[in-house]
């Protein structure tokens, strides 16, 4: 039997096809302004028995193809499990969205958090911050990383942060310098859900974020433990989806 | 629907805006309520008084007026009823549960005022509300920051404001300021209706309204059962109607569904499977037509059992002593009996820590779901201890703070899916 599920986010949307335990297919593509449009592009030529959609469009997903659907919470938490099954904490940072998921010892859900509307601290955060200062999202987190120092962001707000970036740079600044504070502020914010779920060992950190490795250092540095990072990061919750597409009957 | 134009035209109600308000109305009571499956049959009185609630029930306000009651508008379960009734005035909540004129509205007041301030005022501003508009007095209290310093704005929009002051202290001295300000404000219904307030007058107004809340706590009980005879969006809505209704016949339609819940439970019979996730629901009040989080919570496979809420058991739980033998006696029960009230505007305030762990256990509920609103200090302040004590007892816990937009539908609808998974 070949399950799928699929993860319909704000900004991305990917699709994982499980055959005997085993990953046998994952794709991924970019919401845009039609997701259900690109979702079934998405889903062309794939084959699979039973199908489960989480994230922000899963709703929409559930009337198209008449389909069960999971949080992300739920999804993110068994994604992570199946990779490490060692998993007590769970952080997912994705494009527009932030969760922090704590489990207990028999591997359950025991309680969650999420950022509130704004984009505070989310992919969309590093991706704006990363644009106002001339780096490709790729180049961002290395280059923060080269930053000898950091020079403190004083707003969380994206907007504001922006013109802070601005003024920062007009003053002569270096931009590394800068890189790493804005790196350093998403982290705090990520910290600050941390710790409203407690934290426990064997913490992995999921989503698109993860990728960046400024924030992986700083997050291990602050939390002083290793974090285990999936090898795509963005992926856990099409694969928790997938999951649990093989648990419903 | 077009006999009442003329009504509320004299009642200085803005006819369009308020068309427009009746039409959200509407369109919201059919998508959460009619589009509830296995319904009690008895909730069809509720259904008819939704849809004559700025209709039938304003004429018979005014017929009331006519034959020489006034009608009394307050904005907190502290207003005590029974004195109201006593002195042959009839009381309505006025709290709303919806965004309107907010434009206007934040002319009179900071953008951080909670929902239900902001709403009092936009119905006031916007010329919708029949029953503010019919009430011969208004009865402000002094509870929250908020209440009391938009009062201090609201005296300039109605005349007839009448503030109460109130305690935030259980000590005997705060007993004294509410019996002092009970005192006070009896003589002031005496003065509005001309009628002297007995020790008679006062045991039959006990007995009306204690009526009342027998009924709905024949109705809380009900919900112990497994699966949960009538919806939470339901029971809900007894609880706000509570407000508006004629007191008796409210009192035999909610007894009325009770007979047909207790048919049900006999039979096995419920709005939900058995073994539906079971939530309380616990924090600031909802007012009509504030279905928001219940309904967001029932379309997600849960069921509320109870709500821990002064439009709920807050408001409804403790009834007033009716054997004392003069005025005097019987208004001392009655200060009794609201002094017991636990808001969230009292310090400390553990009475309401205990009741909603209490209430959790009677109806069995699998997790509690703290609504607060948004910039309201005292609800939200208290959230963070309610959230730690409910997990040292093992009960799950989900603090939502909210507003009355609907921009956070689908935040909230993820969050409270998510709660409701991991109950199961
Ligand atoms: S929450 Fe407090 S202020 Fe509001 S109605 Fe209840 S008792 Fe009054
Ligand atoms: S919800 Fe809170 S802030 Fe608003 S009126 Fe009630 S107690 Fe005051």
């Amino acid at each position: 039997m070949r399950y799928a599920g699929i993860d319909i986010g704000s900004r991305s949307i990917e699709l994982v096809v499980l055959e005997n335990q085993e990953i046998a297919e994952s794709r991924q593509t970019d919401s845009g302004f039609n997701p259900m449009e690109n979702a079934e592009s998405l889903m062309q030529g794939m084959t699979y028995d039973r199908i489960a959609a989480t994230g922000y469009g899963r709703h929409l997903f559930e009337i198209a193809y008449n389909s069960p659907t999971v949080t992300e919470i739920k999804a993110y938490a068994e994604g992570a499990k199946f990779l490490f099954p060692q998993v007590r904490t769970i952080l997912d940072i994705g494009g527009q969205d932030s969760k922090a998921i704590s489990l207990n010892d028999e591997g359950k859900i025991k309680k969650f958090e999420m950022n509130d509307r704004c984009a505070a601290g989310t992919g969309k955060f590093l991706e704006i911050m990363a644009r106002s200062l001339g780096y490709g999202l790729k180049d961002f987190g290395p280059a923060a990383l080269e930053a000898r120092k950091d020079i403190q962001i004083s707003s969380m707000c994206t907007v504001f942060a922006e013109s802070e970036v601005t003024g920062l740079v007009a003053k002569g600044e270096d931009r590394r310098e800068i890189a790493l504070g804005l790196h350093s502020s998403a982290v705090r914010r990520a910290l600050g859900m941390l710790k409203r779920i407690s934290v426990n060992d064997s913490l992995v950190f999921a989503g698109g974020v993860a990728r960046n490795p400024c924030m992986c250092q700083l997050l291990e540095k602050a939390l002083e433990r290793k974090i285990l990072i999936p090898e795509n990061p963005q992926m856990v919750g099409a694969l928790g989806a997938a999951l649990l597409a093989r648990e419903i009957k | 629907m077009s006999d009442y134009k003329k009504m509320w035209a004299d009642l200085g109600l803005n006819l369009q805006a308020h068309d427009a308000l009746l039409s959200v109305l509407g369109k919201a009571y059919q998508d959460i309520y009619l589009a509830q499956k296995n319904r009690p049959a008895g909730m069809g009185y509720f259904d008819f008084v939704m849809s004559e609630v700025h209709g039938l029930r304003i004429k018979e306000l005014l017929d009331e007026k006519a034959a020489g009651r006034k009608v009394i508008g307050s904005y907190c379960v502290f207003v005590p009823e029974e004195i109201a009734l006593a002195g042959n005035a009839t009381l309505v909540g006025l709290c709303s549960g919806a965004d309107f004129a907010t434009e206007e509205v934040e002319k009179l007041l900071p953008r951080n005022t909670c929902s239900l301030i902001k709403s009092s005022f936009g119905f006031k501003l916007g010329k919708v509300c029949p029953y503010l508009e019919c009430s011969d007095m208004i009865v402000g209290e002094n509870t929250c920051d908020g209440k009391k310093k938009a009062y201090e704005t609201l005296k300039t929009l109605v005349p007839n404001l009448y503030v109460m002051d109130l305690p935030q202290v259980k000590s005997a001295e705060g007993r004294a300021l509410l019996k002092a300000e009970y005192f006070r404000f009896k003589a002031a219904v005496e003065n509005l209706t001309g009628v002297r307030i007995d020790a008679d007058k006062l045991r039959k107004s006990i007995a009306i309204v204690n009526n009342k809340r027998k009924a709905i706590h024949r109705l809380m009980s009900l919900r112990k059962a497994d699966p949960a005879p009538i919806s939470g969006l339901d029971a809900l809505l007894a609880n706000q109607v509570f407000f508006y209704d004629n007191p008796a016949r409210f009192t035999e339609s909610v007894n009325k569904i009770c007979d047909e819940l207790e048919t049900r439970i006999e039979r096995k019979e419920g709005v939900f499977p058995k073994k539906t996730p079971r939530i309380l629901i616990s924090g600031c009040p909802m007012a009509v037509p504030n279905w928001k989080l219940p309904w967001i919570i029932e379309t997600s496979g849960a069921v509320i059992v109870g709500e821990e809420s002064c439009v709920g058991e807050r408001g409804t739980r403790n009834l007033t002593a009716d054997s004392g033998s003069t005025a005097n006696e019987l208004t001392e029960a009655i200060v009794d009996r609201y002094f017991k009230i636990d808001c969230a505007i009292f310090t400390p305030n553990p009475d309401r820590m205990n009741h909603i762990a209490e209430m959790a256990e009677t109806y069995k509920a699998d997790g509690v779901i703290h609504y607060g609103l948004q910039f309201c200090q005292p609800y939200l302040m208290e959230a963070i201890p309610v959230e730690k004590a409910l997990e040292s007892k093992n009960i799950p816990t989900l603090r939502i703070d909210s507003d009355y937009s609907m921009e956070d539908l689908g935040q909230l609808k993820t969050r409270v899916e998510a709660f409701v998974e991991l109950l199961r």
